[in-house]
């Protein structure tokens, strides 16, 4: 028999968590949680640490509306993991601002002068580079998971308790 | 002392014992033998050469690999522990435990021609075990072709100008059978004259759905010393993976059973069971092996530090990702 395979996914608004059947330990050793949930219970663009390893973080939020303009020393990126997400770039004019030594993005006050790079729409799984020293900002038209390969931050929120299995 | 060794006879079979130090290794059509000074370890051969092949590919990875709950590897860097029972319980309250310390390169010289020779042609040890023949029988070709792949390794982010390229179609790898109602689009660049080589992005679910192995992670995208590399799993994977520093994985699509295990003792921990969007931390005292059904997707998130090698050497490496 021929079997059609089906892949199973998820997204902000239908998820479907795991969890742990523990023998011996304790379950916050894991520091389980679930992308979506934690995208679906914050604020637009509040990107919450869902992994850390030092000062290396994997981050998510609910993309919705437009985000305000970020930018950040080093390379980030970034995974759409359901739906829609548009990312913005500008080469700015002016970069003698940002710090080598800071890691993690931080938010600019006002959409930077500088030269419109162009825009990646990202459908579920697709990734972007969010370059150094680039000012980027993201828009969606529903709410959508965006996942961040990033540093420690300004922008990160630490909220373990509130978003792991205890 | 009776020789308890199982009688192997290499000119019926075609195949050739390796050594290493105090360490013989042996196999007949089914069985792999690991002769060491007090006794003989017994493996059926396909999970040998499965696990062999990780250890290799991985270049005998961060901390343990235990080929199952006996025999294995432990990795200190440029030198590395082959051992029988230093990871269990029993052996080591028992004193049975055997341990040899080797150069890195050295004994991988040695595990990549037992590999080479003990793998026939039609097995693929990277591959699920309903898309591969199998490891039995007499000595018949060989797959170096196979064994020999190695994991694709980004600079910055794959497909970029200069870096590693995007699995596709052209560049021989087709999709999966499991993963033939992955989208294959890729996302919408629309670069300003100038920036083409700036802007970047492409469809990792995509990607993924296109790789010919098995729990073997590549790297796709480098932010320093964070790496993101996801891998697509089906059946089991070969290795315990006994961590020495935590590991993060993030399940992207379908769902994994991992069960724990103590990393000295072998004692059951717990098991999780990570669905699409899970995220779980292995902490650093733990073994841990996967069990996924229908082919995955999982992002195992690696920090390769130099920070972390001196945590590991100076024992101040923290067991639990995060404490709270
Ligand atoms: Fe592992």
């Amino acid at each position: 028999m021929s079997v059609e395979y089906k892949t199973t996914y998820a997204s902000i608004d239908n998820y479907n968590k795991g969890g742990v059947q523990m023998v011996s330990g304790n379950v916050k050793d894991y520091v389980f949680s679930n992308i979506y949930e934690v995208a679906s219970k914050y604020a637009p663009y509040e990107r919450v640490v869902v992994a850390k390893n030092l000062v290396y973080t994997i981050e998510s939020c609910k993309a919705e509306g437009e985000s305000p303009w970020y930018t950040c020393s080093h390379d980030e990126f970034a995974i759409a993991f359901d739906y829609d997400v548009e990312v913005h770039y500008i080469k700015m004019d002016d970069t003698s601002f940002i710090d080598d030594e800071k890691d993690g993005s931080f938010r600019l006050d006002d959409k930077p002068a500088g030269q419109y790079m162009g825009k990646i729409t990202l459908n579920r799984g697709h990734q972007a580079l969010l370059p150094e020293k680039t000012a980027y900002s993201f828009k969606a038209a529903k709410p959508a998971t965006l996942v961040f390969q990033a540093i420690l931050g300004d922008e990160s929120n630490e909220k373990w308790s509130e978003i792991c299995l205890t | 002392m009776t020789n308890l060794n199982v009688a192997v006879s290499n000119e019926q079979t075609g195949y050739q014992n390796f050594s290493a130090g105090s360490f013989t290794f042996r196999r007949d059509e089914y069985f792999a033998y690991v002769d060491y000074p007090d006794g003989e370890y017994v493996m059926p051969i396909d999970d040998f050469l499965k696990a062999l092949m990780r250890d290799i590919a991985w270049g005998f990875f961060y901390g343990t690999v235990n080929f199952d709950s006996v025999f294995g590897t432990i990795n200190h860097y440029g030198n590395v522990d082959l051992f029988i029972g230093t990871q269990n319980e029993e052996y080591v309250n028992n004193g049975k435990d055997f341990m040899e310390n080797f150069p890195s390169e050295e004994l991988m010289e040695i595990f990549k021609a037992i590999l080479s020779d003990w793998t026939i042609e039609g097995f693929d040890p990277f591959a699920a075990p309903q898309e591969t023949g199998t490891a039995w029988g007499p000595k018949n070709g060989n797959n170096d072709e196979a064994i020999s792949r190695t994991r694709q390794v980004a600079q910055r982010m794959i497909g970029m100008p200069g870096d590693t390229e995007i699995r596709s179609d052209e560049t021989g790898y087709t999709v999966n059978r499991h993963f033939k109602d992955v989208d294959q689009s890729n996302p919408v660049v629309e670069a300003e004259p100038g920036f083409e080589d700036q802007i970047h992005g492409f469809n990792l679910w995509a990607h993924l759905s296109r790789s010919d192995v098995t729990w073997n992670p590549s790297i796709v995208s480098i932010c320093k010393q964070s790496l993101l590399c996801p891998t697509t799993e089906e059946y089991i994977l070969p290795v315990e993976h006994g961590n020495d520093r935590v590991e993060w994985f993030i399940q992207c699509s379908d769902e994994i059973v991992w069960e724990i295990k103590d990393g000295k003792s072998s004692k059951p921990r717990a098991s999780l069971i990570m669905r699409a969007g899970d995220v779980a931390c292995m902490p650093a005292d733990i073994r841990h092996q996967g069990f996924s059904p229908k082919r995955s997707m999982l992002i195992v998130w690696e920090n390769g530090s130099p920070e972390i090698m001196e945590k590991i050497k100076n024992g101040t490496v923290p067991r639990v990702g995060v404490e709270f």
